[in-house]
């Protein structure tokens, strides 16, 4: 196989694993911990970036992502040094794209103009809702208008702002829904993030679905009506659906994650960060120690991996169509037969075509908006074995 | 070596009692306190060989014990015991084995009473001219009522239970009472012992040492080591190569005379060489007429086993040739359905004979199965004439070319407490029965019903046991064929018919059953990402639908780089999950909608 990583770019990703509280929702890899040695964290960031560096010259570097954890907590210093650090081992891409996950309050909107002399061009907040009582109910330290003028610092600071917010939330209904999303794109500078809340285990809120507890959330129907709303909204207001839960103005589309979308490479760093490499003829995907003491020992002493597995080629190929078909330009079928040395099931392509799931364009294989909502049964369909 | 015993003093019986009644318990403890068997060596329900029969409480395969007994009057008899098989579906080895005895201690639960399967087998008891010896058990229970539950016996049953014996198997109060009563009360058997050999072939078991191991009654003549014998139904001739009794270890004997009971070995290969029922007798000098009563065994409920991974199909097949190395009862035939692929259609004596078979491939041969509807044999009577045994609802003729269809009739005999009997009436009615008669004993009904068989193999038991709390009991026997009116009802699942789904059903209730199984599959098939109509018919005629909405949302929300890999195996597992389901044209239906498709709730 020659490269095909190429056809996706190279990215690293950034993990900071601290935020202030832990949200009911989020199964991420984070932590509160009172004390954080930055220093000491700064260097053993930069020593990962070193190893991963002698594996993996001669690359362009299509971004850097900040991630978390709440990696707005972060000390200015220490993000300049990481990415001086990344800089000086990869040449970088002339739109190179930095970005740092912020959450919206004043003691964060302090740090931004930090954030942005360090390089950082495009801050994606964790705004989640537009209504105190819901901010309050999904664990959220901050209240919206602090959020709004969290918001205005942002834009003043940097090029590009996107935000997340969470949808299909607890007792919330269509028109509530509809109408925040129209204030959301009232404040909207060029990207949105729209997720629909999804429990999981190992959460605050997948223990109180368990025990039943959890009330008040959609039916699959009103769900899947948001959904489509939400897609209809954002696109008459000029923001395509680039991937299922992803909105942009054209050509505003996050980089980052289009190298995740695409298949492309990228390099994890800190702690629980998983990774894909292409290294001498194999793909790897990598992981690192979760806890953050366990890592920052290992970073110091020499490797943060707990694994690194080559990936089978058919494993590949499931990767690829898995992540490709979250966006809307679909995938490379002529890519998918060169990584699975099989073109896809015609057979299986031509129903799902036939029932309006999918769009055959020659070379090129893309969900229908409708096929999108139902993304997952498409894929199981496509998968191998 | 074992001498060969007077008849005067031998005494052959066999236990009647219904499930859970402590028939098993009463056995062990006769085993044991006559020394039979050391303590050490003695495990609870000694005679109940598979794990299944253990672990089910049930008896499948008769078995004997040969116990010495020293009685109260210096005398030392043998008693040979018949544990025969309690349920409906082996009635006719249920019969042979009495057969084989000249008495019976009929054991009730003193805090239960008398059930319909005690009354089934006392009456085979009673057709078989047993002297019947009345057991009260469980009587150290706080809820034992002796007086009643005897009163209830000579009520319900007929039989003077003034004499009753008070047991508890459990502590062993009673047990030398009932050894007593065995020796005093039950007659001995009689038989000539220059005479030619006449033996009962009581049951037999397949060993994979030994080959057939074959449990037999001497009636007449002697059976020796090294005897040609000949089994008088088909004729084939073998050379006695071990003889014995069962106590309950084998233990080898030079003879069996006539009134003993024990059993033989003969170099035969498959349990469907020896016929419960059948006459053994010597090649030469042998006996001129059987014994009467013999009857093939028929399969009388059918279903389609299926492989859940069609790669096991030749597993199934091995699976289902050995244990039809060990049962005679059970038939087989490759059938190919166009749902589920190749697999058997199998015939059974009945609905626990079904289960026990379909347990027994799932868990000693680890296949994982797919059962579909039981159905009973319809005869079909075509207009020129013939007439089509039909076992596969599939399978059905076109209806033009059919006459009529008869279908078979069951006696049924329900027990029921008062309280719940408007319940059984109407669980009764809705499944076509008719009423024969309806009679009290204390606070509990009896009611004698005349059913179709198809009604009452599917889900009637359970059905049974729900509405009443589990406290009927339940018996049957076949009557006979009957005509009605009975067509095939066909499922269609997006405009295809599901072959594994049709049904017969009787034209009046076509309708109801027909709407039930699509509102049920609606719920049993999960969404697909199209809609799909659900359609119950009669020939081309549509008599009940439903639309499965399609699915509208599976997606996942956030999917970045750390997701990949957990994604990716969540979708691989379920895919895998999938593979649970049967495809069948752009639909996947779950392999238990072929069974639940059909359960009613009412």
């Amino acid at each position: 196989m020659v490269d095909d990583w190429k056809n996706g770019g190279f990215a690293i990703y950034v993990h900071w694993p601290f935020c202030q509280a832990k949200c009911p929702y989020c199964d991420f890899n984070s932590h509160v911990s009172r004390e954080i040695d930055q220093e000491r964290w700064k260097a053993a960031y930069l020593a990962e970036i070193d190893r991963y560096a002698a594996q993996t010259p001669d690359r362009v570097l299509t971004s850097v992502f900040f991630g978390g954890g709440t990696p707005s907590l972060m000390d200015p210093d220490v993000v300049h040094a990481i990415l001086d650090r990344i800089r000086y081992h990869w040449p970088a891409a002339n739109d190179l794209e930095v970005t740092l996950e912020a959450n919206p309050s004043s003691v964060e909107a302090s740090r931004f103009r930090g954030y942005a002399a360090a390089g950082v061009t495009r801050v994606s907040m964790g705004i989640q809702a537009l209504n105190n009582a819901d901010l309050q109910r999904l664990g959220r330290l901050h209240s919206v208008e602090e959020a709004i003028a969290a918001f205005a610092i942002a834009r003043e600071q940097f090029d590009r702002v996107s935000f997340d917010l969470i949808y299909a939330r607890q007792d919330q209904n269509l028109d509530a829904w509809q109408q925040e999303l129209e204030q959301a794109l009232s404040m909207a500078v060029d990207h949105l993030s729209l997720y629909q809340l999804t429990i999981e285990s190992g959460t605050a809120f997948g223990d109180r679905y368990d025990r039943g507890k959890l009330r008040g959330l959609p039916t699959d129907d009103l769900a899947a009506d948001m959904y489509h709303a939400t897609q209809e909204i954002c696109q008459s207001a000029g923001y395509d659906t680039y991937e299922v839960s992803n909105h942009a103005r054209p050509g505003c589309e996050s980089q980052h994650n289009r190298v995740y979308w695409r298949y492309g490479d990228f390099v994890g760093i800190g702690p629980g960060a998983h990774g894909r490499l292409s290294i001498g003829g194999g793909r790897f995907a990598t992981v690192a120690h979760s806890a953050p003491g366990r890592w920052l020992t290992a970073a110091t002493d020499g490797s943060t991996e707990l694994h690194r597995e080559p990936i089978s080629r058919e494993h590949q190929a499931d990767e690829f169509l898995m992540m490709g078909l979250r966006l809307s330009e679909g995938i490379d079928t002529e890519r998918y037969a060169a990584l699975a040395d099989r073109a896809l099931p015609t057979e299986k392509l031509q129903h799902l075509s036939d029932i309006g799931m999918v769009e055959l364009i020659p070379g090129n294989l893309r969900v229908t908006p409708e096929g999108r909502a139902v993304l997952n049964s498409i894929t199981r369909e496509l998968l191998s074995g | 070596m074992v001498r060969m015993t007077e008849l005067s003093h031998i005494r052959n019986f066999s236990i009647v009692a219904h499930i859970d009644h402590g028939k098993s318990t009463l056995a062990d403890r006769l085993i044991q306190s006559t020394g039979t068997v050391q303590d050490r060596d003695m495990k609870a329900q000694m005679l109940d060989a598979m794990d299944i029969e253990r672990e089910r409480g049930i008896t499948i395969k008769a078995n004997t014990v040969r116990i010495d007994y020293k009685a109260d009057d210096g005398e030392t008899y043998v008693l040979n015991l018949i544990d025969t098989p309690g349920h409906v579906d082996f009635s006719y080895e249920v019969s042979r084995s009495m057969q084989a005895v000249e008495g019976s201690l009929l054991v009730v639960d003193s805090t239960q009473g008398v059930e319909a399967q005690t009354l089934a087998n006392v009456y085979q008891a009673i057709d078989a001219d047993h002297e019947l010896i009345p057991v009260l058990n469980k009587i150290d229970l706080p809820a034992a009522d002796c007086d009643r539950v005897a009163e209830q016996i000579e009520d319900v049953i007929g039989i003077d239970a003034s004499g009753a014996i008070h047991v508890s198997a459990k502590t062993g109060i009673g047990i030398h009472e009932t050894l007593e009563a065995i020796v005093k009360h039950l007659p001995p058997p009689e038989g000539k012992r220059d005479a030619p050999l006449v033996a009962m072939l009581v049951d037999s078991r397949y060993d994979s040492y030994l080959g057939v191991i074959v449990l037999v009654r001497i009636m007449d003549g002697v059976l020796r080591k090294g005897d040609r014998i000949r089994m008088m139904q088909n004729g084939s001739v073998h050379t006695v190569d071990r003889i014995g009794v069962f106590r309950p270890k084998m233990e080898a004997v030079d003879e069996l005379g006539p009134g003993e009971i024990g059993y033989i070995t003969a170099q035969i290969k498959q349990v469907r060489d020896t016929r419960v029922g059948d006459t053994i007798t010597h090649e030469k000098k042998g006996a001129e007429k059987p014994l009467p009563g013999f009857k093939p065994s028929q399969p009388v409920v059918f279903c389609g086993l299926f492989p859940m991974d069609s790669a096991e199909f030749e597993d199934l097949r091995e699976a289902i040739e050995k244990l039809a190395l060990n049962d005679a009862s059970f038939s087989y035939e490759v059938e190919s359905s166009a749902a589920l692929g190749f697999g058997f259609r199998c015939g059974f004596l009945g609905l626990l004979h079904l289960e026990v078979i379909r347990d027994r491939i799932e868990r000693e041969y680890g296949i994982e199965l797919i059962t579909t509807a039981p159905s009973v044999i319809y005869h079909v009577y075509m207009k020129d004439g013939s007439c089509v045994e039909l076992h596969n609802p599939a399978d059905m003729p076109d209806m033009t070319h059919v006459d009529h269809v008869e279908e078979p009739r069951i006696k049924a005999t329900i027990l029921v407490p008062d309280e719940f009997l408007g319940d059984v009436l109407k669980l009764c009615q809705d499944r076509r029965g008719i009423q024969e008669d309806l009679t009290y004993a204390g606070s509990r009904a009896m009611v004698v019903y005349d059913l179709p068989l198809n009604e009452v193999v599917f889900d009637f038991y359970d059905r049974l046991k729900s509405v009443t709390r589990g406290y009927a009991s339940f018996d049957y026997y076949i009557t006979g064929y009957r005509t009605d009116n009975l067509v095939r009802m066909s499922i269609l699942v997006n405009d295809e018919p599901v072959d594994a789904l049709a049904t017969m059903v009787h034209r009046d209730r076509a309708e109801m059953r027909g709407r039930a199984m699509v509102e049920k599959l609606k719920e049993l098939i999960p969404r697909h990402m199209f809609k799909i109509p659900i359609q119950a018919a009669i020939g081309g005629k549509v008599i009940a639908r439903e639309t499965l909405a399609a699915l509208r949302k599976d997606v996942t929300a956030k999917c970045y780089g750390g997701d990949v890999s957990r994604k990716r195996k969540l979708l691989d597992k379920q895919k895998a999950g999938k593979k649970k389901m049967r495809q069948f044209g752009k639909v996947e239906i779950p392999q238990s909608a072929f069974i639940n498709a059909l359960k009613m709730d009412g």
